[in-house]
């Protein structure tokens, strides 16, 4: 196990290199220089040249590759081009509303996903799996940034139950920060429980066909208890599968609905960071979701081989 | 149960009353978010939106009607020879921090930005400047090289704000001005809020509060307003829902002017651009009325020279490039492409270019020029076209306040290299009288105009909508500003 635990950890620190060096290289070469974007039309060629030695763009690449990997690795994510504040600080401002929002739509899919998937998959052919299927269809079919316009105009201007979009922030109250998310993280959660819905149904079926459930019902169990004892836990690992690719997207996947709704999060700043060509934001934003990529990527690994005992031999 | 139910209406309703009546604070949306706070350090009009007039202020200033007025100088004297102006300035002048405002400051902000390791976007503004003397502490002079009738003018820009020696290094971040609204809180990416200077030496500003919200995508700005989490947009992302608003006896719709010449930018040094003929022929290939209307939704006001039409001296040249495709044709011919020809249009982001540039495009098509449309962000444009040269034709808007000059520097992107205009230029900065100025100025449009340098397309409007309760917003736009200080509530 422990020797399986360590071969993971080598390529997972090799997966990072190699991927600091393509993001950094894929960024690089994005034509555009902060230096003249800042200073606009009228600007005279001689205070460009001083605003780059400035920001340290005038710097050969390899030398600016090597500042900013050994910044990353001590935790110093540099400073901003364009806002000139730390990056660390610029993400972890942006963190606490892209975290929570990521979070908050996962729990709402999972509760939505989790009954109507049963429902479906127990009640197979019945009015109640159509309509739970058809409406999942729907779910998938619609765009998530349409679906925010409606219940912005339902629940904001209409109704006016929340602001049409905007972060108040923590400090102000949890309960107002949570009512803010409220109709991103619902925009958000719909097609994800879809998915998961329809995921969490033919898993379910399937199992429900296996000779194990045969075995329960033929010991003598219920209906009710072979479904929670024995087919749910062993239908939940493509679910959970999913809900992890699920988080990741989510985390970095929101930038639209983070316009929608003005929110101030990871995927604007990396949105912002990119038309203003603020070159160290993008790389090291991009970095640090590489990073948690890989690392839940890593969890399941390890995950898997708890739970299965033949892929620690691999 | 009842009696306590109906009591508690009661006293909301007073309170919102009360609310209502006292309304000291104002959100104003924007769409794009400024980089940093300090307009000597950058060129996005976003930074001069937040803190031009409300936090900064510097030796003369732009009045709601685009005329310089005095700032912070109270008055000044011009030498007779026109080489020194001896500024006096305001007297009790605090800096937010409590710091007392002297000619100290104004001396280093003025060589802060002409000095050789400046980062000033606009460094040309103070290019005649030769010494920035302290007489006395209220008393400052500045010496020129020759003569510049718009000196005056350029210390009125955002980019010559003073600023002080002590707190200059924090301005990207917690600005420090001597303007009636302090700096007190910028969440970034969401918001920045300002509080009213109750020891401003002027006309202390009416409301307590003011914040500036940063809403980028237009459908999510419609609803901010609709929804009342927005009470003002300034300049309102979305023209096609302005004819709601103005139906909707909540909100003012303003239209006003701004200093935007929007054009038809034309690579003067790349054939067959560098040919009159062709540059004629597609003067009178544009329906400026249809580019108005198809894009901007009839806001705008068609140009004939690069001139803002509500400025004293503008000429309306617009007969001059008249849509005429059979004249334009006909121009082709006499220039030998009876076939017609293929180039570049090469766009930026605003709307006013890539839908403006469909319709110009299809335009060009009518009378044999085909125009191949890219569509570029901002950095690239500033590469490829502004810095690299490489295009035929593009569209863009440009903002600063009277910049003719601009058709005086031949390496400037579109290269137009006229030793006439350029001559008539230099003479025009070196004069102060004012009929002669203006003499001079338009000479300069005719000279641009008939050299059908660029397509002239048309004048950027200011379309802002507001809550119909709020009085005091900017109308126009002289500078990009949003001069919070007489704005109040109903």
């Amino acid at each position: 196990m422990l020797r399986y635990i360590l071969k993971r950890l080598v390529s997972l620190a090799m997966t990072l290199l190699v991927a600091s060096i393509i993001v950094f290289l894929v960024i690089e070469v994005l034509p555009g220089d902060p230096a003249s974007y800042m200073l606009g039309l009228n600007a005279q060629p001689e205070t460009v040249m001083a605003l780059r030695e400035e920001l340290g763009l005038n710097a050969s690449k390899p030398v600016r590759y090597f500042t900013w990997i050994s910044g990353l690795v001590t935790g110093d994510f540099g400073i901003s081009y364009t806002y000139r504040t730390p990056v660390a600080e610029m993400i972890a401002d942006r963190a606490v509303i892209s975290l929570p929002l990521a979070v908050y739509a996962l729990v709402l899919s999972t509760l939505i996903a989790f009954p109507a998937g049963i429902i479906a998959a127990t009640r197979r052919g019945s009015a109640a799996d159509v309509s739970i299927m058809g409406f999942s269809q729907l779910g998938v079919a619609i765009p998530n940034f349409w679906f925010a316009m409606i219940l912005v105009t339902v629940f904001a201007i209409n109704l006016r139950w929340f602001s049409a979009g905007g972060f108040p922030g923590w400090e102000t109250g949890f309960f107002n920060g949570l009512k803010a998310l409220t109709l991103p993280a619902i925009a958000l959660a719909l097609p994800q429980a879809s998915i998961l819905a329809r995921v969490m149904r033919s898993s379910l079926l399937d199992t429900l066909g296996e000779d194990f459930v045969r075995s329960a019902r033929a010991k003598g169990l219920s209906v009710r208890q072979t479904l929670w004892r024995h087919a749910l836990r062993n239908a939940l690992i493509p679910v959970l599968t999913i809900i992890g690719l699920q988080f990741s997207f989510l985390l970095a996947g929101a930038i639209i609905i983070e316009n929608v709704f003005f929110l101030p999060g990871l995927g604007r700043l990396i949105f912002q960071g990119i038309s203003q060509r603020d070159l160290i934001v993008v790389e090291s934003v991009v970095m640090l979701l590489v990073f948690a990529v890989v690392v839940v990527t890593f969890l399941v690994d390890v995950a898997y081989a708890v739970a299965d005992p033949r892929l620690r031999s691999r | 149960m009842k009696r306590t139910f109906s009591i508690l209406i009661a006293a909301y309703s007073i309170f919102c009353g009360v609310a209502n009546a006292a309304r000291t604070d104002i959100v104003v949306g924007m769409q794009l978010e400024p980089p940093n706070l300090d307009p000597t350090a950058a060129a996005a009009a976003a930074i001069d939106e937040v803190v031009y007039a409300n936090v900064f202020e510097g030796l003369t200033r732009f009045a709601s009607d685009g005329s310089v007025i005095p700032a912070l100088a109270k008055s000044w004297e011009i030498s007779e020879d026109g080489l020194a102006y001896t500024f006096t300035l305001q007297s009790g002048v605090m800096f937010h921090d409590g710091s007392v405002f002297d000619a100290n400051d104004v001396k280093f902000s003025l060589d802060r930005a002409r000095a050789d390791d400046s980062t000033n976007a606009q460094k040309q503004l103070f290019a005649g400047i030769t010494d920035v003397v302290v007489v006395d502490p209220a008393t400052v002079t500045l010496t020129l090289e020759k003569p510049n009738g718009a000196l005056l003018f350029n210390l009125a820009w955002g980019d010559a704000i003073v600023l002080s020696p002590d707190s200059f290094d924090k301005a990207k971040t917690a600005p420090v001005g001597t303007g009636p609204f302090i700096f007190s809180k910028w969440v970034q990416g969401d918001r920045i809020e300002l509080s009213r200077n109750t020891a401003y030496w002027g006309e202390p500003a009416k409301l307590d509060k003011a914040t500036f919200k940063f809403i980028s995508e237009p459908t999510a700005a419609f609803a901010a307003l609709m929804a009342g989490d927005v009470d003002a947009f300034p300049v309102f992302p979305a023209p096609e829902n302005l004819a709601q608003f103005d139906a909707d006896p909540r909100f003012t719709v303003v239209v006003g002017s701004t200093e935007g010449e929007t054009i038809l930018s034309t690579n003067n040094k790349q054939p067959p651009f560098d040919n009159k003929l062709v540059r004629q022929a597609l003067a009178h290939a544009i329906d400026r009325k249809a580019i108005v209307d198809g894009a901007m939704f009839g806001f705008g006001t068609p140009i004939g020279t690069h001139f803002a039409p509500h400025h004293p001296a503008y000429v309306d040249l617009t007969a001059n490039s008249s849509y005429d495709p059979e004249k334009s044709r006909a121009l082709l011919k006499e220039a030998g492409f009876t076939e017609g020809f293929s180039t570049t249009l090469k766009l930026p982001p605003p709307s006013y270019a890539r839908r403006g540039g469909e319709i110009i495009a299809a335009q060009l098509r009518a009378v044999g020029i085909d125009a191949e449309i890219s569509n570029l962000e901002w950095a690239q444009w500033l590469e490829q076209v502004f810095r690299g040269k490489d295009f035929g034709l593009t569209i863009v808007s440009h903002t600063e306040p009277m910049d003719i000059g601009i058709y005086a520097k031949p390496d400037y992107y579109f290269q137009y290299d006229n030793t006439g205009f350029q001559a008539l230029i230099t003479d025009l900065e070196a004069e102060a009288d004012p009929a002669r100025r203006t003499e001079m100025m338009q000479q300069a449009q005719q000279m641009i105009s008939d050299d059908y340098v660029n397509g002239y397309l048309f004048q950027l409007a200011k379309t802002g909508v507001a809550n119909a309760d709020i009085v005091g917003l900017w109308e126009n736009s002289p500078t990009q500003a949003n001069d919070l200080t007489a704005v109040h509530w109903k």
